[in-house]
């Protein structure tokens, strides 16, 4: 039991740190930005999940890969495929509403907080 | 006068490889870390509420995300991408980041076309594209299933 959380969690830190480790190497290497990087994952994460490779790193790799933006862009596309057996019209509309949770939240507690909260450091 | 090309050989000269290696060694523990949180939230949720895996997944993704504005707002968030660089960035939470950082930023400019239309800056570009890309994906599998 405790060696099954331990080896769990171990997976999840481990691909998770590996994922954070390749964007590091292309900041360091490349001098891209965060908005490239971010899109570049999302991007590599709709690539591996409409090839059908993403199930089985995330069986292996759990929140390692789902936590990751590449996580975001997998679940997009799980919900397009999804959508394309029904019809064109669930083809075009399904991954969006997949990630329906996560943008309503990021838009949200973005705006909230935003408004809450005022940037220290940068306003003179 | 130096040109781009010669000025990013001085600044690679003048960068020292332990740095670099810190910044490695700092994007892998601290991106491995929040994934682990990120896993106990679903654990948790996946413990005690009763619903589908689909929808703990979602809820997991929302709280990570809450997480990362809400830190992002009492100013943690940016302490800690200063030493974690792309493992604070990779993570769902540095999505929230991107949006609430600029949002922040720009309150002072007001809040429609200030904090509301600078909340996109960065996140703009990921919706597009991810939403674009999840429609090409779409109609693929579309044809290809209706065509087989």
């Amino acid at each position: 039991m405790v060696w099954e959380i331990l080896s769990r969690y171990g997976r999840v830190f481990l691909c998770g740190g590996l994922v954070c480790l390749v964007g590091q190497i292309l900041i360091n290497k490349t001098k891209m930005t965060s908005a490239r990087i971010l899109v570049t994952f999302l991007l590599a994460g709709v690539v591996l999940q409409a090839v059908g490779l993403f199930d089985a790193i995330k069986e292996f790799a759990l929140a390692g890969v789902t936590i990751p933006i590449i996580g975001f862009g997998s679940t997009l596309a799980e919900g397009a495929i999804e959508g394309a057996k029904i019809g064109l019209f669930e083809a075009c509309t399904y991954g969006l509403r997949a990630v329906a949770g996560g943008l309503t939240a990021a838009i949200v507690f973005g705006f909230v907080i935003a408004l809450l909260f005022r940037s220290r450091s940068k306003t003179a | 006068m130096i040109d781009a090309k010669s000025y990013a050989e001085i600044v690679k000269e003048a960068t020292p490889k332990t740095q670099e290696a810190r910044t490695l060694f700092a994007a892998f523990g601290i991106g491995g870390v929040i994934c682990m949180i990120g896993q106990a939230v679903f654990d948790v949720y996946a413990q005690f509420l009763n619903a589908d895996e689909k929808t703990v997944s979602a809820l997991t993704g929302m709280t990570m995300i809450f997480f990362g504005a809400l830190l992002t707002g009492v100013g943690v968030y940016d302490k800690i991408g200063y030493y974690a660089g792309a493992g604070s960035i990779v993570p769902i939470t540095g999505f929230a980041n991107s949006i609430v950082s600029p949002a922040m930023e720009f309150h002072n400019e007001g809040i429609v076309f200030g904090l509301m239309a600078r909340m996109f800056g960065v996140a703009g570009p990921i919706i597009v594209s991810g939403v674009c890309s999840s429609v090409a994906v779409g109609i693929i599998y579309y044809i290809v299933g209706v065509a087989a």
